[in-house]
């Protein structure tokens, strides 16, 4: 990708921050916070993005909001889903550590999918080694791996496939 | 005043979400099961407390929701960090757990020997 794409996209993720940071529009407040996005996006834009611009084209912005809520909702259920087994008399776990495979290929693919999988009912990242993660599930319910790949990540990876990669 | 309503419900609820994360830590029976509880349950709890705060103080929204983000990106990782680290030094799963397939990778196993 282009060194320009990846500064400018860069610099606009800063100055949005800065923009939530400082709550104000404000002139002087906002050209100096530009200034600064644009010093920093300088020294950094090569360890932040790979893909700059591209991040922001309308297919991958539509699936991030079609994903947002649905991650919410996977995490009000695994709350509740902790809560249940918390107080419940008979604590009903049977835990144990499973192994899945992701289909993910980029690190920032990766790194989201573990940690969906962490926030979502019962299951804890614990290790990524390349294309396998191995997962602590409170309640096994299958060992086989490509059943507990579809079990998994798999709803997840269909939609973050279009968004990331 | 719904706005009111609406903050203070969101605080409650985080707060709720909180104490069941603690007493999840006290009940369950080994870290991994522990780390379990309480990442999920402080996450939630601590994204819905500071975005209730924010709809309280709506001066203070868009700071909250940066917080709420950065809690939402790092908590999930910290707990991976912890639970690879103590799966790596040799801490040992709950005696009726079920399965490990931790045990076919040499990359899991090989610093517990040591």
């Amino acid at each position: 990708m282009g060194k320009l794409s990846r500064f400018i996209f860069t610099t606009l993720v800063l100055f949005i921050l800065w923009l939530f940071l400082t709550s104000t529009f404000k002139s002087q407040e906002v050209l100096i916070g530009l200034i600064f996005s644009a010093i920093i996006a300088l020294f950094a834009y090569n360890s932040f993005t790979e893909q700059g611009l591209k991040n922001l084209s309308p297919k991958k912005v539509f699936c991030a909001f079609l994903y947002l809520p649905y991650f919410f909702w996977q995490m009000i259920k695994a709350n509740f889903d902790v809560a249940y087994r918390v107080l419940h008399p008979k604590m009903p776990i049977s835990p144990g550590i499973v192994h899945v495979k992701t289909k993910m290929k980029t690190d920032l693919g990766k790194l989201v999918v573990a940690n969906s999988i962490t926030l979502t009912p019962g299951t804890l990242t614990l290790d990524v080694i390349g294309d396998d993660m191995l997962i602590h599930w409170i309640h096994v319910k299958t060992t086989d791996v490509e059943k507990a790949s579809e079990e998994i990540p798999g709803v997840f990876e269909k939609c973050l496939k279009e968004f990331l990669e | 005043m719904i706005l009111n309503v609406i903050g203070w419900f969101l605080i409650y609820f985080g707060a709720v979400f909180l104490f069941l994360g603690a007493l999840g830590i006290v009940r369950f029976p080994d870290v991994y099961n522990r780390l379990q509880a309480g990442t999920k349950c402080t996450t939630l709890g601590a994204f819905s407390a500071i975005i209730g705060v924010g709809i309280l103080h709506p001066a203070w929204l868009a700071k909250t929701f940066i917080i709420a983000l950065f809690i939402l990106l790092t908590n999930p990782i910290s707990s991976h960090a912890l639970g690879r680290a103590s799966y790596r030094s040799g801490v040992k799963l709950w005696e009726k757990s079920v399965v490990d397939k931790c045990k076919e990778f040499a990359e899991c196993v090989e610093e517990r020997n040591e």
